[in-house]
């Protein structure tokens, strides 16, 4: 079992979220459980890219005492991928704004049938 | 039952790609040379002074897109504003809800407080700390909910959200004008000079980082107590 590090732990736990979302997003009938699907795999999403930035036996790249440093404050060689992290924090907020929207469509949705089960909406169906 | 077996196909197939990826992933062993990110963690504490790299990243190296980042977030408040529009006697109503609890109330009085130190606190120490702007505003935001699930009716003064994020909106741009003044570009960090990045580690270091990431804090802190004002305030009925 040489190859279960945080690396791959991540990587799993972030696969099957992934599924676990998309699975919920295509078989759920009511549409605030749809959103918690789209929130499932955003999450997931999150989790596979930090795990990818993960680097075998380094810490978070934050500088201070108990991280080793050389030179002025140089920490290449003690540190995990920073730039993922960073991408993700853009990611997180994306994923909240676009929650948000898909809430408040819900909400006018029920307003407008006084139902949230999406086989009700039945418009454009022939 | 076709349905089905169409998303049990879909699931699988899926899943069967992530197994290959999964089964042939290498965990990285160091970071590659001459590469991006192992010039942020050598050369970043140097260049911005932040003890955090990943705040480096987000607010210095990338904050173009950090404040793309902010105008989705108030893109995404107004058009839930478009869609839940609100009449002012939507704010002024009174709905008849079943009584919170005794311990709901009296714990809200004591944690709210608490909750908005905390936030402030979180995206003050943005470049030091695990946080920044982003987490601290959504911190000082679960106060305002608590508020509202302690007493759905709170009326919350909703001028006062407006004027903080405007205000913060602007002055983020301000700083980063400020940037193009006296320093390298638009959002550089050095507006108090090549040697005013003050002491490593300390609050008042990193040059404009803080003050950039509190006015983040602040806006988004707002825009999300806006998008739940809107929500509690288009409810109809108990």
């Amino acid at each position: 079992m040489e190859y279960i590090d945080l690396g791959h732990i991540g990587l799993l736990i972030g696969f099957l979220l992934i599924l676990v979302g998309f699975w919920g997003v295509l078989t759920q009938k009511n549409i605030i459980k749809i959103i918690v699907g789209f929130s499932i795999l955003d999450t997931g999403i999150n989790v596979l890219i930090v795990s990818l930035g993960y680097v075998k036996g380094k810490t978070a790249p934050i500088i201070d005492n108990a991280v080793a440093q050389t030179g002025y404050h140089d920490v290449s060689a003690s540190v995990v991928d920073p730039v993922p992290q960073a991408l993700v924090l853009t990611a997180i907020v994306i994923g909240f704004g676009v929650t948000a929207l898909m809430l408040s469509y819900a909400m006018k949705l029920y307003k407008a049938k006084k139902t949230l089960e999406i086989n009700k909406y039945n418009d454009l169906k022939w | 039952m076709l349905r089905n077996i169409l998303i049990a196909l879909v699931v699988l197939v899926m899943g069967y790609m992530f197994y290959n990826t999964y089964s042939n992933y290498e965990t990285r062993q160091e970071l590659a040379d001459n590469s991006i990110s192992q010039h942020f963690a050598a050369q970043g504490a140097q260049e911005v002074g932040a003890a955090n790299i990943v705040t480096a990243i987000v607010v210095t190296y990338r904050g173009f897109d950090t404040l793309g980042e902010v105008t989705i977030l108030f893109l995404t408040a107004s058009i839930i504003a478009f869609f839940l529009k609100l009449k002012d006697e939507d704010y002024n109503r009174e709905i008849k809800h079943t009584e919170t609890s005794e311990l709901l109330v009296t714990a809200s009085q004591v944690l709210i407080p608490i909750i908005f130190l905390f936030g402030i606190y979180v995206f003050m120490n943005g470049h030091l700390t695990p946080g920044g702007g982003f987490q601290g505003g959504a911190i000082i935001a679960t106060g305002v909910a608590l508020m509202i699930l302690a007493n759905p009716n709170v009326k919350l003064n909703y001028h006062v959200i407006h004027w903080v994020e405007s205000i913060s909106g602007v002055s983020f741009v301000l700083v980063g004008i400020l940037g193009i003044m006296l320093a390298g570009g638009f959002l550089d960090n050095k507006i108090f000079g090549e040697d005013g990045l003050g002491e490593f580690g300390t609050l008042f270091s990193a040059g404009a980082i803080p003050i950039i990431y509190s006015f983040v804090g602040l806006k988004v802190g707002a825009e999300i107590s806006n998008i739940l004002n809107k929500y509690q305030k288009s409810q109809k009925e108990a």
